[in-house]
């Protein structure tokens, strides 16, 4: 497209936000701060990951768009046809086929391979925003390895709720060494961060801060002896593909209370069913 | 008859403190030592310096000169470092050559330590060269800080228990179910009801709140307690339930402590010791009641004086 | 006139001295004892004689550590040597007084609103003992001391003066100081209770203790009093009533 550079940024920003990503790479789980630039759309729209996206694609690189695991949601339709038109590059739904997918909210069902890269979309990338607000002390309780407030949020949740309630954006101990927040991911997707052959980014546009787990990366969730890190169960299958073993999501039928449980991850459910027919 | 056993090892090693913000603000050539066990009371009006001085010693802020030193029993293992274990934690910790260095240093000022014939040891903290990071461990592990307001030693959003075994949590304890009972006994020690472990410290009253901030602190038993006014801001009757509390936490746990109030009747009580400040400076020191009874400055008859029931 | 006189003396005092230099009325001192000497010996009970503010109380707060030793000596003596308490260090006052130094004072100064057993075992408590047995002891000595079980539990705040010096005198017998400093420990006591007093002294005395007294009641003084000191002559002329005003 004429008047923009390939994949909208200006080389300077994706070079400053590359030396960025190779720091976190570098340190697995640390959060980066960068440069964040002004995009065309909203913060809250995925500027973040977009701005990490625009930075490592090739004009090769087939691109996969998804949001809350579908390839057809506003959010992902959006941000897939902006890069078609300011980067001209190839896209697809196929997990298989991408070179490099943005998400939002989840990780494909279809596990990744080496040579992939998993961008995701950050609202809030400090884990330990919720007990401190200030930058410079979470910076040095990260530094320092003071995590224990972390745990003290678990354990509030078994005493109000009996279970550890926390279902989305469950922090996880990354090599060891950093607790990150993994993106508003459900806490299935967790086990698939770890060891992943995938390299996985995390950009947050408005706080401007980057993160990396690099491939086979050890990535652990943070839990209790005697309650134990687990993932959802469903009583129900996919009803559109009978998966057994995907994040499902509930969808209502009607007004008489009818609903179905299906995929949300529509590419898999999709070769599913290609699979199956 | 034999002599009794007097000597008491030094746990706190005060060198020549000072720490002004501006001329007569702040606190000047501070220098005593703490002995194992004692509750040292530091008493004086307010702008005397003594809030100052409390955090220097407490390690919240950096002296202009002078040294704080923390001296450990050898065959104590530092939690401080054992926390940090993880390999990454090491490079982010003052490197053990800095340590090493600063060592015969310590050992150098030997002479300072007049009233104790112990030897710097190797197991000495000098709180201000060893790196933020053992300090931070060491404030949050081996030692306890209580604050006048139990808001600012809480954490306010989240259950009693949840405040309790916050401490035990950052030692690395992953037991629910451990942490729970740890949390409960803690409430019956400091007379709170263990039914109420799951409720909020802001739906208790004050005094309940002064109690849950002083199980927070003493849940990992730590050696060396920091207090400032524990009992300021408390009913009077309150007042006193905490002060038979806190003596009875210092025996039974061998507590050594700091203790900062403005009130004399509470350092009576608590401190066997007194150091008294006026203008950032200690103008007297000796057993409580021998300044409280037999003061021999000008500013401490003063003081004492002006008491109506000391 | 007693069985230890050639024994090693437990307490020597050497020309002691003490002035109160008053910053806030012109910087006037005040003597309030001169060159004063004593020896007391194990198992001995020795009481100062004298009228008020001689500097009896005076010198039972300077060996207590309570007022502060400018000049004179004062020693205790063990098996393995002595200890001079005029240079010790203000730290190892907690051990000497926990373990070696008595003290009952004519008034109870205690935390508010502790229970009356609680106030008298706390001596043993300090020293580790277990908490049954203590308790035990303390009741013991309560009910010797004929004060009545239901003011146990309560805190002695509130007692009657006479209660409340039983409730002191318990608390300073309990520890079984080897030596014992007593002042006017009978001032409000009935006959019945100055004669356990009496007891607890004799028995003191008998397990070896050193006890250094004031009794103004002359009856109680002649029955438990080894020997007497008298004050008059160690005191400078300038000396009047000056200790009540300070205290």
């Amino acid at each position: 497209m004429n008047g923009y550079n390939f994949a909208y940024l200006d080389e300077q920003t994706k070079r400053m936000i590359r030396r960025a990503l190779l720091k976190a790479v570098a340190i697995p789980g640390y959060q980066v701060p960068f440069g964040g630039r002004e995009m065309p759309m909203p913060y809250g729209w995925g500027t973040g990951g977009v701005q990490v996206t625009a930075s490592i694609l090739g004009a090769d690189d087939i691109l996969k768009v998804i949001d809350q695991g579908a390839d057809d949601t506003t959010n992902a339709v959006s941000i897939r046809h902006f890069f078609q038109r300011v980067a001209g590059v190839e896209t697809t739904t196929s997990t298989a086929t991408a070179d490099v997918i943005q998400t939002r909210h989840r990780i494909p069902e279809t596990p990744l391979r080496n040579g992939q890269i998993l961008v995701f979309q950050v609202p809030i990338p400090e884990p330990l925003r919720f007990i401190e607000p200030s930058e410079q002390e979470t910076r040095m309780m990260h530094a320092l390895e003071e995590y224990g407030v972390m745990h003290v949020k678990l354990y509030e949740d078994i005493a109000r709720y009996g279970h550890i309630a926390t279902t989305y954006a469950y922090p996880v101990k990354v090599d060891g060494r950093y607790v990150m927040d993994p993106s508003p991911i459900p806490k299935f997707d967790n086990p698939k961060l770890d060891g992943n052959p995938a390299l996985m980014l995390f950009g947050a546009g408005r706080e401007k801060r980057l993160y990396a787990i690099p491939p086979y990366t050890r990535v652990e969730s943070l839990d209790f002896e005697d309650h134990p890190f687990e993932v959802q169960t469903w009583e129900h299958t996919c009803a559109l593909c009978g998966s057994d073993h995907s994040y499902l999501d509930e969808v209502i039928t009607d007004d008489k209370g009818g609903r179905m449980f299906v995929c949300s991850d529509t590419d898999y459910c999709q070769t599913r069913r290609g699979e199956v027919a | 008859m034999k002599k009794p056993a007097l000597e008491r090892p030094v746990l706190l090693d005060v060198q020549d403190i000072t720490r002004l913000y501006g001329p007569g603000k702040g606190c000047e050539e501070i220098d005593f030592r703490l002995h194992a066990g004692e509750v040292l009371g530091i008493v004086g009006e307010s702008g005397s310096g003594k809030s100052t001085l409390l955090r220097v010693l407490s390690g919240l802020e950096a002296p202009d000169a002078g040294r704080v030193i923390y001296r450990r029993l050898s065959n104590e293992p530092e939690a401080a470092r054992q926390v940090n274990e993880p390999e990454a934690a090491r490079q982010v910790n003052e490197p053990e050559a800095a340590r090493q260095v600063n060592e015969p240093e310590a050992a150098r000022s030997g002479q300072h330590v007049v009233d104790d014939d112990e030897a710097t040891s190797d197991f000495d903290l000098d709180l201000y060269a060893i790196g933020e990071a053992r300090r931070r461990a060491l404030l949050r592990l081996e030692w306890g800080l209580v604050h006048q307001n139990p808001r600012d030693g809480l954490r306010m959003g989240v259950s009693a228990g949840a405040n309790i075994g916050e401490r035990l949590m950052a030692q690395g304890q992953r037991h629910y179910g451990r942490l729970r009972e740890t949390g409960q006994e803690w409430m019956r020690q400091v007379e709170l009801d263990p039914g109420r472990i799951d409720d909020a410290p802001r739906t208790f009253s004050g005094g309940m709140q002064q109690r849950l901030q002083i199980a927070r602190t003493l849940v990992t038993r730590p050696r060396l307690v920091f207090m400032d006014e524990p009992t300021g801001g408390l009913d009077v009757s309150v007042q006193a339930r905490l002060l038979d509390m806190l003596r009875t936490l210092v025996r039974q746990l061998g507590l050594s402590v700091v203790l900062v109030t403005h009130d004399l009747a509470v350092a009576r009580l608590l401190a066997h010791r007194l150091l008294v400040m006026r203008r950032g400076r200690v103008v007297e020191t000796g057993l409580t009641d021998q300044i409280l009874d037999d003061p021999q400055h000008a500013y401490t008859q003063l003081l004492v004086s002006s008491v109506l029931t000391p | 006139m007693h069985s230890t006189t050639n024994a090693q003396p437990r307490l020597t005092v050497e020309a002691l001295q003490k002035s109160f230099l008053l910053h806030g009325q012109g910087g006037i001192e005040i003597d309030v004892m001169r060159d004063l000497s004593l020896t007391l010996h194990a198992g001995e009970c020795l009481v100062l004689a004298g009228r008020s503010g001689i500097g009896k109380s005076t010198l039972l707060k300077m060996l207590y550590g309570d007022y502060r030793i400018h000049q004179g000596r004062i020693r205790l003596h063990f098996d393995d040597g002595e200890l001079e308490l005029e240079s010790l260090p203000a730290y190892a006052w907690h051990g000497l007084r926990r373990d070696v130094i008595g003290y009952v004072s004519q008034f109870l100064r205690v935390v508010p609103r502790v229970a009356t057993v609680d106030v008298v075992m706390e001596p043993l408590l300090a020293r580790g003992a277990d908490e049954h047995q203590s308790r035990q002891r303390a009741e013991t000595l309560l009910a010797r001391l004929n004060l009545p079980e239901r003011l146990w539990q309560l805190p002695p705040g509130t007692f009657s003066g006479g209660e409340q010096q039983r409730v002191n005198i318990a608390r300073g017998f309990i520890g079984e100081h080897p030596l014992l400093l007593l002042d006017e420990p009978t001032a409000s006591l009935d006959a019945a209770n100055r004669d356990v007093v009496v007891a607890l002294i004799s028995e003191a005395k008998a397990r070896g203790s050193a006890l250094l007294g004031i009794f103004h009641d002359e009856e109680v003084r002649n029955r438990v009093a080894d020997r007497l000191l008298p004050l008059d002559g160690s005191l400078g002329a300038c000396a009047a009533d000056t200790q009540e005003n300070l205290s």
